[in-house]
């Protein structure tokens, strides 16, 4: 079985606990002063790559772990991030403050990633939760034209470069088997990711990041969705408590729930 | 704005069709004018088994706010059965089926060609399917091969090139155009009512088969089987979280009042972490969309991952022990208090 090479791509984004503010000229989400982390999926895709090392669970062993993430300066904060919880190396493609790039062109960006780096497994989020979109990891199987396993919940290997993927379907979940060069995209159930030690936070100030720009990968961003808008969801109006059941039933059949 | 675009620029129009025939590119599309007097949706309607998902409906429904023809797709082993049921879907034009059993399990790698192939073959402007575990494993790859920025989980549509979608779990509404020739659209289920059947009656005609392997095979599935109403489309849903405290007490309170209401079963992230309820079941940004008549959270605290999968539901209710939980912020109607003693005493008298 072939070494694996993985490449798990980041995202720095709108820590999953903040509760988003669109900002006063409806053109987004406040974003300046907020905190800011590792997508939630990404660091699922780093632990699982650290596991597959470690567990030694591929037949071929893992040859490297490479990290990307494609934005501001201090997305490098989460490459260190992802290093220090056991990837080799990064790289950061550097992307102006609020110049977002749309999923396309990240997946355009991947699939060169992938070639430099001779990846034959790329382990992504199934979604990044600022932009909800959900497409990054099957767009850029379907311009590699490799096969692809989303939403994992599991990840095997087997011999002769197999990969058996057990996925979160609607009503449960199903396998999938596919063989090296592939593309996976996490679930939540896939694992539960560590918390960077000291020491390995130290550690992965050494490890090596290297800075690339959009060009070096031969693409531009070209945006195909223009935001005319972005608003505050219609308010729900809380409707007050009741003192007990009765009155519960009483509301709901005010409301005409029941 | 049709009649007006029919009249003024005929000449033009008739050469960008004939264009279109004639060059597989999509950029073939370039006029706005055109694209308005062209726009034609296909709705990808999923099946399982030989049965048709009639959620997939929505699709249609959605395309057909969009305007222009509406087309539907199917593909399986002996689709014939689906398509004609399909066929009766009002709104719809023509179905679009292919027969083979290479696509009962919607494997991406060879259904996404598939729909490459009926897409270019049928010069359609927008291509629109749920965003279900299927639409979502297949449509970024079919926006990728066509060079299109997918448009994920619409919940409205504006005009034939402007949507409307949640972002940030649900925090934020973005208003979004497109200058894509050809939109690949995801839409939310619960945003569009599906298309009715037994209106309708659309010719079936067999899609072309570009009969490409799929890099990956489908082994097994394991479906948790219930008798309850699909959590997705149910009219109501009682939903528990950590608050229940163990699977089996979850089950002991939960499905009673889930019977007594003939209310689908959710859960929050919690509650399925901890193993008191099946995956499939988990309500919120990572879990199921659903918006019901009526969402009754039971011991859910209301973390804004959960809200984001049913603060649409047209009346919430919630029972929670703690007053400050922000669940009650969002509930039309909360009560305080233990929901082992009040969960059972609200089934007894619902049941009366």
């Amino acid at each position: 079985m072939s070494a694996l090479r993985i490449l798990v791509p980041v995202k720095r984004v709108i820590d999953y606990a903040v509760k988003p503010r669109v900002n006063k000229a409806q053109t987004g989400v406040e974003t300046a002063g907020v905190k800011h982390s590792m997508n939630p999926f990404d660091e699922l895709s780093i632990e699982e790559s650290v596991r597959i090392r470690e567990k030694k669970t591929a037949p071929g062993g893992v040859e490297d772990i490479c990290v990307i993430s494609a934005g501001p300066t201090k997305a490098q904060d989460v490459l260190r991030t992802a290093m220090a919880m056991g990837a080799d190396r990064a790289i950061h493609v550097d992307v102006k403050e609020g110049e977002d790039l749309e999923p396309l062109t990240v997946a355009k960006l991947l699939k060169k990633a992938a070639e430099n780096e001779k990846s034959n497994l790329v382990i992504l989020g199934k979604q990044s939760i600022d932009d909800d979109a959900g497409q990054t990891g099957q767009m850029l199987a379907g311009l590699l034209g490799w096969g692809q396993a989303t939403q994992a919940s599991k990840v095997e290997f087997g011999e002769g470069d197999s990969v058996s993927v057990t996925r979160e379907v609607d009503g449960g979940v199903e396998t999938v088997r596919g063989k090296l060069p592939m593309v996976v995209t996490t679930d939540l159930r896939l694992n539960e990711p560590r918390y960077a030690s000291l020491p390995n936070i130290m550690k992965a100030k050494k490890k090596p990041l290297e800075k690339k720009t959009l060009g070096d990968f031969g693409v531009e961003n070209q945006r195909r969705l223009k935001v005319l808008k972005v608003t505050e969801p219609a308010p729900r109006q809380g409707g007050g408590k009741v003192e007990d059941v009765d009155g519960l039933v009483a509301k709901l059949k005010e409301l005409g729930a029941i | 704005m049709l009649c007006t675009a029919r009249r003024v620029i005929p000449h033009q129009l008739r050469r960008q069709i004939a264009q279109a025939t004639t060059t597989t590119s999509p950029s073939a599309f370039l006029s706005p004018a055109a694209l308005r007097r062209l726009a034609s949706t296909l709705a990808i309607l999923e099946q399982r088994e030989g049965k048709l998902n009639h959620g997939s409906l929505s699709a249609i429904a959605a395309a057909q706010k969009i305007g222009g023809s509406v087309h539907g797709f199917v593909a399986g082993s002996s689709i014939k059965p689906v398509a004609e049921e399909a066929a009766t879907a009002e709104g719809v034009e023509k179905i679009i089926a292919v027969d083979s059993g290479a696509y009962d399990k919607g494997l991406a790698e060879n259904f996404a060609p598939l729909l490459v192939e009926n897409i270019k073959k049928g010069g359609y402007t927008h291509v629109i399917a749920g965003h279900t575990a299927f639409g979502k494993n297949l449509m970024p790859r079919v926006a990728a091969l066509l060079d299109s920025q997918q448009i994920s989980d619409i919940t409205a549509v504006e005009s034939e090139n402007t949507f409307v979608r949640p972002i940030y779990a649900g925090n934020a509404i973005a208003t979004v155009e497109s200058s894509d020739p050809i939109k690949i659209i995801t839409i939310r289920g619960t945003a569009f009512a599906p298309a009715e059947l037994g209106k309708g009656s659309a010719a079936v005609e067999d899609g072309v088969d570009p009969k490409v392997e799929s890099q990956t095979e489908w082994v097994s599935e394991d479906l948790a089987k219930s008798d309850r109403p699909d959590l997705a489309t149910a009219g109501k849903v009682v939903s528990g979280g950590r608050g229940l405290k163990s699977k089996e007490e979850f089950d002991k309170v939960m499905q009673p009042l889930a019977d007594t209401l003939g209310a689908a079963i959710g859960a929050s992230r919690a509650a399925v972490d901890s193993g008191y309820a099946d995956n499939s079941l988990q309500v919120g940004q990572t879990g199921k969309v659903v918006a019901p008549q009526l969402y009754m959270a039971v011991g859910i605290s209301g973390a804004i991952q959960h809200l984001a999968g049913m603060k649409d539901s047209k009346v919430i209710a919630a029972i929670n022990k703690d007053a400050d939980a922000p669940i009650f912020q969002v509930a039309d109607v909360g009560l305080v208090g233990d929901l082992f003693e009040k969960v059972p005493e609200l089934t007894e008298k619902l049941k009366k």
